[in-house]
């Protein structure tokens, strides 16, 4: 197990430098020259050369990426163009928002789509079965902003249950902070209910016909625990993958249901940060997006023994 | 001849076959079709319907669709304006219209692009032992930024135009049909009568035309369709928060993205474009389904 988890972790580091190596070369292939943008209107080209020779940017590429790299490492994503910030600062202004958003959309797509999945597996072919089905199609095909703008058409605007648009921190009290997310997380959660609730019905199809489960059933154990306790033990390991493989929909989903809601978090500090060509920044998220979307793969990929006793590496 | 007047008087009164039995052999070939796979059918023919009206848009009642008319600003709906007008008074209908165009050709082209990367990448990695683990990393860092991050940040580093968004959604998109690719060569390469090939000195070209490419056309279809569905969503999404389709084009996203500012007073401007999109995205995601379902029957009625 430790051999394998030590294996497993050294994976992810040419991972991570490839992911590292595109998004510093996003900001080397940046249009425009950050020296000549300091050195201003009046500079000389020599001046220009100076100051290219003082930041450093007449320099090898790679030198450049491994100075980056050891920057990044050290927790330093480098600094805004438009507000002069560090952006590691900025990210952590902006990540709770983001971050509470996501978890409570994995906490309700869990806990809405599992026990679809599995009921729509275990009544095949019912009416419930074919909804689950329809759901997943739908929820495929809607983006996200279409139902964040539906729902808060329909929820704020219309019916005035919940608030339109806005944030409210945990620390202002549970209830404002669950109302401002509750249509932000059924619109992110649409597409990841669909996803979820599609591969526990066909992971639970194949288990339960297996002849363990006919076995749980002939010595009259009864149905709830064939399906919840029997079934979905030997289901969870695909289910588990596709939740962190899901994470990176839910990243892609963030940014624009952000936008929509008007909540200050990471993805709207990714629009905002494009709509300016602040690259620093745009560098920063992606990078921090991309290395949290590893590493929650990697928790899971680690986590398969405690689903599936089984699995001995 | 007693007994072959009793039978014949026994046919008589039975009731003919046809009565019984469903005319198996009359209801066809495309009816049989029809009831077999519904959802190519339905996909298939709303599909048929977006791709007819993108190529007929001028001539469904249409006007100039980026035609300015600020008297006429934010209209309803209204026999003039059959989903009424933006904030600078262009004609919604129009818009929406034309804009089956964009998603039309960025889903298109980007299922193709993405296709044809995929499989050239998948064949080198599943060939080539010495390039495979290179590839492979590289393609495993691509994969773990999330696609519209990917797109965004290459979006970022382009001017925008319908062009450069294709090429951003497509580099977004290939690295996972690199790797189904490489999956179905390295089952293959196993298979007796592709070792037979080898053994009898049958060059590597030939082989992949001969005995590997006809085996990845099924599962590239499949999945050259759900790249078509996502490449639609994705480039609206792009154009909705602007950074795709540039803003003078009138795609659905950018209608969308154009119609924000308003749309707690205005909601058509974005519900429109929004349901045109919807539909088109659903059907070629019921095309896919079908397609896979025909093409792969041990997936049938799974996924």
């Amino acid at each position: 197990m430790l051999a394998y988890a030590t294996r497993r972790i050294m994976a992810t580091v040419p991972v991570m430098l490839v992911v590292a190596f595109f998004v510093f070369s996003l900001l080397y292939l940046a249009p425009g020259d950050p020296a000549a943008i300091i050195a201003g209107d009046q500079a000389t080209p020599a001046d220009v050369e100076r100051i290219r020779a003082s930041l450093g940017l007449d320099r090898p590429f790679l030198l450049r990426f491994g100075e980056w790299l050891w920057q990044v490492l050290h927790g330093d994503l480098g600094t805004s163009i438009f507000t002069n910030l560090p952006v590691s600062h900025m990210i952590a202004q902006r990540i709770e928002p983001t971050l509470s958003l996501m978890v409570l959309t994995i906490v309700v797509a869990v806990v809405v789509a599992i026990p679809l999945g599995v009921v729509a597996a275990w009544k095949q072919g019912s009416w419930i079965d074919s909804g689950v089905m329809m759901l997943a199609v739908f929820g495929f095909s809607t983006p996200v902003f279409v139902v964040g703008y539906l729902l808060a058409y329909l929820f704020a605007l219309q019916l005035d249950w919940l608030p339109v648009q806005g944030f409210h921190s945990l620390s202002d009290g549970l209830l404002p902070f669950l109302r401002n997310l509750t249509l932000p997380t059924i619109a992110l959660g649409l597409i990841f209910i669909a996803l979820l609730a599609r591969i526990t019905r066909a992971t639970m199809l194949d288990v339960l016909s297996q002849d363990y489960v006919r076995t749980a059933r002939a010595k009259g154990v009864d149905q709830r625990s064939v399906l919840f306790v029997h079934a979905l033990k030997n289901a969870a390991v695909p289910i588990v993958t596709v939740i962190g493989n899901g994470v990176a929909l839910l990243i892609g989903g963030a940014v624009v249901t952000e936008s929509v809601f008007a909540i200050p978090g990471l993805g709207r500090l990714t629009v905002d940060a494009i709509l300016r060509r602040d690259y620093p920044v745009i560098q920063g998220v992606v990078l921090l997006f991309s290395f949290s979307y590893v590493l929650v793969n990697l928790a899971v990929d680690l986590m398969y023994t405690l689903f599936d006793p089984r699995i001995r590496y | 001849m007693s007994s072959a007047t009793t039978t014949r008087t026994d046919y008589a009164t039975a009731p003919a076959l046809s009565d019984v039995l469903p005319p198996a052999k009359q209801r066809g070939w495309a009816m049989t079709f029809v009831r077999r796979h519904p959802t190519i059918v339905v996909g298939g023919s709303l599909l048929l319907v977006m791709i007819l009206i993108a190529i007929l848009a001028p001539y469904l009642g249409t006007v100039d669709p980026t035609a300015l008319a600020p008297a006429k600003r934010t209209r309803e709906p209204s026999a003039q304006f059959w989903f009424g007008s933006d904030m600078l008074g262009r004609d919604v209908y129009s818009r929406v219209i034309f804009g089956a165009r964009i998603s039309l050709i960025v889903g298109f082209a980007v299922a193709t692009v993405a296709s044809v990367m995929g499989t050239f990448v998948g064949l080198i990695s599943g060939f080539s032992r010495a390039l495979d683990s290179i590839i492979m990393r590289v393609m495993d860092g691509l994969m773990s930024i999330p696609p519209i991050l990917l797109a965004i940040a290459l979006m970022a580093l382009t001017r925008a135009s319908v062009q450069n968004v294709i090429i951003a959604i497509s580099i977004a998109d290939f690295p996972r049909v690199s790797r189904l690719i490489r999956g179905v060569v390295l089952t293959l390469r196993e298979q007796p009568y592709v070792e037979a090939a080898i053994a009898s000195g049958t060059r590597v070209p030939m082989i992949i035309i001969k005995h590997i490419l006809p085996n990845t056309l099924a599962p590239l279809m499949v999945n050259a369709t759900f790249i078509c569905a996502s490449a639609m969503i994705t480039e609206a999404t792009l154009s909705f928060i602007g950074a795709g389709t540039p803003p003078i084009i009138p795609s659905w996203g950018n209608i969308m993205a154009e119609g924000r500012a308003l749309w707690q007073v205005k909601p058509y401007i974005v519900f429109f474009p929004a349901i045109f999109l919807c539909i088109t995205v659903l059907s070629v995601n019921l095309l896919g389904d079908g397609l896979r379902d025909a093409l792969d029957p041990r997936m049938a009625k799974r996924l």
